[in-house]
């Protein structure tokens, strides 16, 4: 819960570091599984900091990650926005889920994300074949744990989330 | 918000939210458009791609520290054999080179006779392959020079081997390359042999090429070298691009399957060279040759 010991700057550095995340290097074989880091930040800023501008948040990465992709200008933006939606909306509901449940939930919000890409590089005449993007949707979720641990620790200190 | 309300988001929760989702994606679309159809976001995309420069840097230091531990550890023998290596590979090429000048200078003699219009001449400078992965499924790769450097959209990048790509977004200090290999790409070409004209089309896959829309009984066989043509738009004349590995006759389809193999050594190359036509046929890079010629003839 966003409280007054809630560090601003968290939010923004783990964009970040989730953008350097999605240009790092991955072997041949991983590559295709990447996570879609700063979607997944994005939604957990989304369920627990959501009074702090998520959209506004999701515009400004959604834009940087077009550039360091050379994607259309606003193919992120629009993904990230639209994946944002529903933790926004639903963030007092999601933050009572266990965990398992929010793993399977990451996937759906991701799998959003990824229809919007799979649009948009269809229309853009990018299109790759449809199978390749439910690989990030497994990685997603398994990654989710992991980052709900590392954020919720560097956002509240010490102090267990709840 | 007021410390007296916990728990309450009025910014975040109501009909508010979804109409602020809304005009955000419909931004993004307009984005979208004006990007694709226009070019009034050229200036922006600048300045992002410098913002997100330093991520890129950032991320590339990993490599960069594995290739510079890789030479720091290097023995001296490894060295002294490496060197032994190069000085005979620069004599061998400097033997080339010889030949190379005089029928050069042949050449211009004979499209002097022909009134032909001299070859335009190419000047070439380094830049280094960032290691940055952008998509898993596009070929491209970024460089670490950029408009400021003088590199502009669309410019040829060759290898020492061949064609590597051409320059798809230029930032003020980095640009993005658009390799042969990838889907979207596709380059005129000519066989070396017999002048035979095709386009040679990105497979998604790094070493090999498709020639499309050949017919079964063209006259073209495996180890054909296949290079830029003078039609091949933003690419120089005569450099090579690819080498035929496959010839397969479809009796029942209208066109052969042809594959070939990229000249460049894409996925192993560190630096490469960006081609900048120069205005007046003799370029830098050909003066030394023209003094000779006038000298020999």
């Amino acid at each position: 819960m966003a409280g007054p010991r809630d560090r601003a700057w968290v939010g923004p550095v783990a964009l970040i570091i989730a953008l350097g995340l999605s240009a790092q290097p991955l072997p041949g074989w991983m590559a295709p599984a990447r996570p879609d880091w700063v979607a997944l930040v994005l939604i957990y800023l989304g369920i627990h900091t959501p009074q702090r501008l998520v959209l506004v948040q999701a515009v400004v990465a959604g834009l940087l990650l077009d550039a360091l992709q050379g994607t259309p200008l606003g193919q992120h933006v629009l993904a990230l926005v639209l994946c944002c939606y529903l933790p926004l909306k639903l963030h007092l509901r999601l933050m009572l889920v266990p965990i398992w449940q929010t793993m399977l939930l990451t996937a759906v919000f991701t799998a959003i994300y990824q229809f919007v890409m799979f649009w948009i590089n269809g229309a853009t005449g990018n299109d790759i074949g449809a199978a390749f993007y439910l690989w990030p949707l497994a990685s997603n979720a398994i990654v989710w744990p992991l980052l709900l641990t590392l954020l919720d620790r560097a956002r509240l200190g010490r102090r267990s989330s709840d | 918000m007021p410390a007296g309300t916990p728990g309450v988001h009025r910014v975040s929760t109501g009909p508010a939210l979804g109409l602020r989702t809304f005009l955000c994606a419909a931004a993004a679309v307009l984005l979208m458009l004006v990007d694709q159809r226009t070019t009034l976001t050229e200036k922006p995309r600048a300045v992002l791609m410098t913002l997100v420069y330093p991520i890129q840097e950032a991320v590339a230091v990993p490599a960069q520290l594995l290739d510079w531990s890789d030479d720091a550890t290097r023995t001296r023998a490894e060295l002294a054999r490496e060197n032994n290596r190069l000085k005979r590979e620069r004599l061998l090429a400097d033997a080339r080179l010889q030949q190379l000048n005089a029928i050069r200078a042949e050449n211009d003699r004979l499209r002097e006779m022909l009134d032909a219009r001299p070859r335009v001449g190419a000047s070439v400078r380094v830049a280094q392959i960032l290691e940055v992965d952008t998509d898993p499924f596009r070929h491209r790769v970024v460089i670490n020079k950029g408009g400021n450097d003088g590199v502009f959209e669309r410019q040829a990048i060759i290898d020492a081997n061949g064609v590597v790509g051409q320059v798809l977004r230029a930032g003020p200090v980095s640009a993005t390359v658009l390799l042969i290999s990838d889907p979207g790409h596709a380059v005129q070409v000519e066989v070396v042999r017999n002048g035979l004209r095709t386009v040679a089309f990105g497979s998604g896959d790094y070493d090999q090429l498709e020639i499309r829309f050949l017919p079964n009984n063209a006259d073209i066989e495996v180890g054909d070298l296949l290079v830029t043509t003078s039609l091949s738009g933003d690419y120089p004349a005569g450099y090579p691009v690819a080498e035929v590995v496959a010839v397969e006759q479809q009796p029942r389809q209208a066109f052969a399957r042809v594959t070939a193999s990229p000249a460049a050594a894409l996925t192993r190359m560190r630096e490469v060279l960006l081609l900048s036509p120069t205005a007046a046929p003799q370029s830098a890079a050909t003066e030394t040759e023209e003094a000779t010629d006038d000298g020999g003839t």
